[in-house]
């Protein structure tokens, strides 16, 4: 009798078994022909990564392949898709530059400045929250690319203006084409490729990486750096930029308002969410790569990382909503003495990674 | 790879399943569901109480809660016989954000009478560096200084002290005790074992584990606010009087068996 339960299964299992035969045959053909297949492409990710995080996250109807990777960088780096033809996505996030911009806010098309300091980008496939910008108004990488284009103070185009472009520039057809099997584009394609780019950026090679690596020793400021970092009593960054060695992202990917302002021009994460416990806060940035992302913070008001860890050590101000782990704000902060304040920039620089800079990979086509 | 999976259990499950089918039929087995809740003394805490509502502790110090997250583990299913069904795993409540209020282990629990018990925290045993991949991206981690492992708890909010005029953070962290002052790291498991008395295992079955959030300000150690509100995961002592008052925190709400 209990055999029948499993006649399901077993036909299920047959699928399997014939989807398993069936896909190997598939690859291959020329795009556009039934069944064409572009070149599945995995991502470089570094074996202490795979050690301790989840899977990045690439979703199931954008998988990673060659020609998408191709075409998304590109797009990447041509300034088609803005309004004038003159502003790409890298305009404002360059790769010397920790794929940020050293201006304190970067110009659209129109010379007209946005309100905040552009963000690095890298690391953002393993955004479990997938809370895009600074107050995690974009939910996935996909829908992320889709807003610069037709942000009015960014590349202030629209998706029907910027498609036309493409599918009327020579090669673009070809190139989408092969990368998802149709010439006929459209914005959905575009993002596609592009989060696909933007997921292959990735650091993971910075000198605390290596010293984790054992390939390399501290030195001595960095190691009394790294002791302020975690310390409860001195820097206690940990619990919102990540706990090595065991957050290989150093951030936590949530909102937080670390005590900047007494009131808010910008209300961040509750502008979004409309709840005003939110206000002020905004999304814990990466402390990789610090030594090429300056200026710092959602409106770059700092130039020197001098000035943050000055901030974190007396300037703290009060507001309603400041985070509880800014605990010191009653004295203005944790009141570090000159030397760790220095030994604690050591080690933050540690965390920088030439490598993903000077990546041949993610420089302009 | 995924396929090749699927293929393999679904193999297993056809293979496996004569053996236990006897039994099932006199005693079958079901999933079972814990929900979690939060109370002040019975007055439920609920997402707009957050950072909005003053609460008094025992102390006499007002005080509102903007976070809580706390990790349980191991729950624990013991027959009359002293047999015990462990449901080896994790889950991390976020009460403030109601994440992981509902916890749905996949393992089966045979009908019938049990004792009901889980473990607050990590034990010594599961308490392991990087061990958890979903917990490394949470924030979760206890810096190797401290022996490292994870949190068991971050309640975190404001109080009104008698020194200043601004409400006072305080961080209401727990881990397991670890003492780095000595040449030697020294450590202590802090996580405890919480009984929750006798629950019958039946067809959706569901259990409300509750946590009444002022018995971790109440006994045996009355808390001062004033004196112990943050720096507390380097604090032996007071990783010892935390794990102490946790112990009657929480408590089973009769049991109910839900529609699916
Ligand atoms: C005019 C300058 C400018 C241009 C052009 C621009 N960006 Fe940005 N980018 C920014 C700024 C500023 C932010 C932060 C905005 C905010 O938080 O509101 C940002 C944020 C982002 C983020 C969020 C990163 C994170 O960690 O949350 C991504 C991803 C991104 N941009 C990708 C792109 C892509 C892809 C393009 C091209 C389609 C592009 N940007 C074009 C300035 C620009
Ligand atoms: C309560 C959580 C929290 C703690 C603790 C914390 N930070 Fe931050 N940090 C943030 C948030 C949130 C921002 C962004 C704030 C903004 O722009 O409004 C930030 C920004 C920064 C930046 C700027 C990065 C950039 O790309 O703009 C640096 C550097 C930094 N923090 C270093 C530290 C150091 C060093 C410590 C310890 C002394 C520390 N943080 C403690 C939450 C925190």
């Amino acid at each position: 009798m209990n055999y029948f339960k499993n006649i399901p299964a077993l036909f299920i299992a047959t699928i399997c078994c014939l989807t398993i035969i069936s896909c190997a045959k598939d690859e291959g053909g020329k795009p556009e022909e039934e069944g064409y297949q572009p070149t599945p492409l995995e991502l470089k990710t570094p074996t202490m990564f795979k050690q301790i995080l989840d899977s990045p996250i690439i979703p199931s109807d954008n998988p990673q392949t060659e020609e998408g990777v191709a075409l998304g960088k590109k797009l990447f780096f041509d300034p088609i898709l803005s309004g004038d033809k003159t502003l790409a996505c890298a305009g404002c996030h360059i790769p010397a530059e920790g794929f940020s911009d050293s201006r304190q806010f970067s110009p659209g098309i129109d010379g007209i400045e946005g309100r905040r300091n552009s963000m690095p980008l890298f690391n953002l496939a393993w955004n479990y929250k997938e809370n895009f910008f600074w107050d995690g108004r974009a939910i996935s990488l996909e829908n992320q690319a889709l807003q610069p284009v037709v942000d009015p103070v960014e590349m202030h185009n629209t998706w029907p203006n910027a498609v036309s472009s493409l599918q009327a520039a020579p090669g673009y057809p070809e190139l989408f084409s092969e990368a998802f099997g149709t010439s006929t584009i459209d914005s959905t394609m575009v993002s596609k490729a592009i989060a696909q780019f933007v997921r292959t950026l990735i650091s993971g090679n910075s000198r605390y990486d290596q010293f984790l690596r054992g390939e390399i020793e501290l030195t001595e400021a960095e190691q009394n750096g790294l002791d302020v970092y975690i310390d409860e009593t001195r820097g206690d960054c940990f619990h919102c930029h990540g706990t090595p060695p065991n957050n290989l992202l150093w951030t936590d990917n949530d909102f937080h308002n670390n005590g900047l302002d007494e009131t808010f021009d910008d209300l961040g994460r509750g502008a979004v969410t409309g709840d005003p416990r939110e206000f002020g806060l905004f999304k814990t940035p990466s402390l990789r790569n610090l030594a090429y992302t300056a200026p710092y913070m959602h409106d770059g008001r700092f130039e020197t990382l001098e000035e943050v860890i000055d901030h974190y050590s007396e300037g703290l101000v009060y507001s309603e909503t400041i985070d509880p782990l800014m605990k010191a704000v009653g004295e203005g902060g944790v009141q570090l003495t000159e030397k760790d304040k220095q030994d604690l920039k050591a080690f933050l620089l540690s965390l920088s990674d030439e490598s993903f800079i000077n990546n041949p990979d993610f420089q302009k086509p | 790879m995924k396929k090749y999976i699927i293929l393999f259990a679904m193999t297993v499950t056809f293979f496996g399943c004569k053996d236990v089918d006897e039994e099932e039929v006199i005693n079958p087995n079901y999933n079972v569901t814990f929900n979690f809740t939060q109370n002040w003394d019975g007055e439920e805490i609920t997402d707009p109480d957050y950072q909005t509502t003053v609460y008094t502790n025992e102390n006499g110090e007002e005080l509102t809660i903007s976070r809580l997250r706390y990790l349980i583990s191991d729950v624990a299913f013991t027959n009359e016989d002293g047999d015990t069904t462990l449901i080896k795993g994790y889950n991390l409540v976020n009460a403030r954000k109601g994440i992981n209020l509902q916890y749905k282990p996949s393992k089966k629990i045979q009908e019938g009478t049990y004792n009901l018990s889980f473990t607050f925290g990590f034990d010594n045993k599961d308490n392991v560096s990087s061990a958890y991949p979903d917990l490394n991206t949470e924030g979760w981690n206890v810096p190797e200084d401290l022996g490292g492992g994870y949190h068991f708890m971050q309640m975190e909010g404001t109080f009104t002290n008698n020194t200043s005029s601004t409400p006072a953070p305080y961080l209401y962290h727990t881990i397991r005790a670890a003492d780095n002052t000595g040449d030697d790291l020294l450590l202590q498991d802090t996580s405890f074992e919480v009984n929750l008395g006798t629950v019958t295992v039946e067809k959706n079955s569901s259990f409300e584990i509750k946590m009444n959030v002022a018995e971790w300000y109440k006994n045996p150690n009355k808390w001062d606010l004033n004196i112990l509100n943050s720096n507390l995961m380097m604090n032996f002592d007071a990783q010892i009087m935390m794990s102490e008052n946790g112990k009657t925190v929480f408590s089973l709400e009769e049991e109910t068996t839900v529609e699916e």
